[in-house]
């Protein structure tokens, strides 16, 4: 594991955690910093330790050993400061069926000491024409919107958002990376879990990868992509009998396989794409088609676990 | 205060989305007793008259609107806690007895509610003495209803599932009712069941709510009063223990 960056302002840090449930060993050893601004992501398969993690962090539960500071208070004990300064978005959370969505804001608002305009937050998330609508009623998409509302009412300075998107249409997906992203933009800190390693790479700045209650790495998605799965493929198809020559000579290609007219060209080097492409405008080649094959968090994981994350 | 005011506002608008809770908790209850009270009204007089329909009714009304309520209670407890919604609630500013607090509040109300229809609703029917200690019948009720209420949360923090709320509490409260002396005096019961009868808190509280309605002064109660006390005070104690919020 990385040794992660000391800075007296970060906006989490969690030291040497551990949490069992009975015998099972939900989370062990996890270290981490969430610094402020930044969208980080807790990424794993589903019981890799993500949600207890999230939930100690927002005091909802106490670890068996290690210390968690958010803002540098006991996320416990000072329970009832950090409520304000922090928002709560649950995994599979309900509300009452027959509660209206105008209704759940508007009551979240009093709740707290400060708070945003409840009609202004309505619109923010597209909940307009829901506002009298029954929980019961909602699509699911919908449902997470009032989440994101709900832990947004008090316009806190650290939101958590747990399994955000999880059962939800690709379109309402990305409807929510965007609400996440303008989060981001208005100064605030967002410390997510996903088991959507597409969502990760695309939302977070940075990621710690989860696995059986361990933390495996901790980084930039495209850092840790280049320092783990440094391969990468070019597919080329050209119409040309002397490609598999022209390819095999250039440094950066590592293997060259080709299926028809088509060449697999393999190699570590981060210029390898431009090499490629350098080459085939020297020789004024005639290319059809051209695609490059790069890794990605997915293929990071099952580097790192041995095991991809959907086992 | 002002919080659990706010949320018992709004558990009872949404209490009121649901007409089958309404008719269940409400309307059950004044119904079985307009019925019973048309039924023995014209017998009020006749000895061979079970005492629950004659003389006794305010009393059997009186705890089945509580029983009732409670069983309602402890079903929306457990679905709150199966769908997660009291954690989502916990992750508030809302203090863990705020929530159950406004919840128990609701009850209450459609309690009082419901006895003071049961009230006017009977008058046609059921000679209601103008001397009834109706103030002292009150705190006799609330007695009765706190223990009864903390035995529903003992239940509640048992029952495994939301789906076996309901029944669950109806197989332990029922027969509680059955013991309690309302139906057969405790003495008439076989001598095995005495003992049975005596360790049910219902018993205290039919025998106080009877006593109280019939004039009796508290001092002749005062045991009933501290069984019930005893009563909320170790249930209130177990349920702070073995409650689960989610």
């Amino acid at each position: 594991m990385r040794a992660v960056a000391v800075t007296p302002l970060a906006a989490i840090r969690i030291a040497g955690i551990r949490k069992t449930y009975g015998r099972t060993i939900a989370v062990d050893d996890v270290s981490f910093d969430v610094e402020p601004g930044e969208i980080f992501g807790l990424i794993g398969p589903n019981g890799a330790g993500k949600t207890t993690t999230l939930e100690c962090a927002e005091g909802l539960r106490t670890p068996d050993r290690g210390t968690i500071a958010v803002f540098g208070l006991d996320p416990v004990r000072d329970r009832r400061h950090l409520q304000d300064r922090i928002g709560v978005q649950l995994q599979q959370a309900q509300l009452q069926k027959r509660i209206k969505v105008g209704e759940a804001i508007r009551f979240w608002a009093t709740l707290y000491r400060t708070s945003v305009d409840p009609d202004t937050l309505i619109d923010q998330l597209g909940l307009r024409e829901k506002q009298d609508a029954w929980f019961m009623t909602l699509s699911g998409g919908q449902k997470q919107r009032l989440f994101i509302a709900l832990a947004l009412v008090h316009d806190p300075e650290l939101v958590f958002l747990d399994e955000l998107t999880t059962g939800l249409d690709p379109q309402a997906r990305r409807t929510i990376w965007d609400l996440v992203r303008d989060l981001r933009r208005r100064g605030k800190t967002v410390c997510l879990t996903t088991h959507l390693m597409e969502e990760a790479e695309r939302l977070c700045d940075r990621v710690a990868i989860i696995d059986h209650g361990r933390i495996v790495d901790i980084g930039r998605p495209p850092a840790l992509i280049r320092k783990h799965c440094p391969e990468r493929t070019v597919l080329v198809t050209l119409d040309e009998a002397r490609a598999a020559e022209w390819f095999a000579a250039i440094p950066q290609v590592e293997s060259v396989v080709p299926d028809g007219a088509t060449y697999a060209l393999r190699g570590r080097a981060d210029d390898l794409v431009s090499a490629v492409i350098r080459c085939l405008a020297d020789r004024h080649a005639h290319v059809l088609d051209f695609r490059t094959d790069v890794p990605t968090l997915e293929d990071v994981f099952l580097r790192l676990t041995g095991h991809a994350i959907r086992d | 205060m002002g919080q659990l005011l706010r949320l018992t506002w709004l558990e009872i608008k949404i209490f009121l989305r649901e007409p089958m809770g309404v008719i269940g908790t409400v309307g059950i209850p004044i119904l079985m007793f307009v019925v019973t009270a048309r039924l023995a009204g014209p017998h009020f007089s006749d000895p061979g008259m079970p005492r629950f329909m004659t003389s006794d009714l305010p009393v059997f009304g009186a705890v089945l609107t509580a029983i009732s309520a409670v069983l309602s209670l402890i079903a929306i407890v457990a679905i709150y806690r199966d769908g997660g919604i009291l954690k989502r609630l916990c992750a508030t500013p809302l203090r863990p007895l705020t929530i159950l607090g406004a919840q128990v509040m609701v009850k209450l109300l459609f309690t009082a509610l419901t006895l003071a229809v049961m009230i006017l609703a009977g008058r046609r029917y059921y000679p209601v003495g103008a001397n009834v200690p109706l103030a002292s019948f009150t705190v006799a009720l609330l007695f009765a209803t706190a223990a009864i209420v903390s035995m529903g949360f003992v239940i509640a923090s048992l029952v495994p599932t939301a789906r076996f709320a309901q029944p669950i509490g109806t197989v332990i409260m029922y027969p509680m009712l059955g013991f309690s002396g309302l139906f057969v005096p405790v003495e008439q019961l076989p001598p095995a069941l005495h003992a049975v009868s005596r360790a049910l808190p219902l018993t205290y509280a039919v025998s106080l709510l009877r006593g109280v309605w019939h004039g009796d002064g508290w001092g002749a109660h005062a045991g009933d009063a501290a069984a019930l006390l005893v009563t909320f005070l170790l249930c209130a104690a177990l349920s702070a223990k073995v409650f689960r919020w989610e």
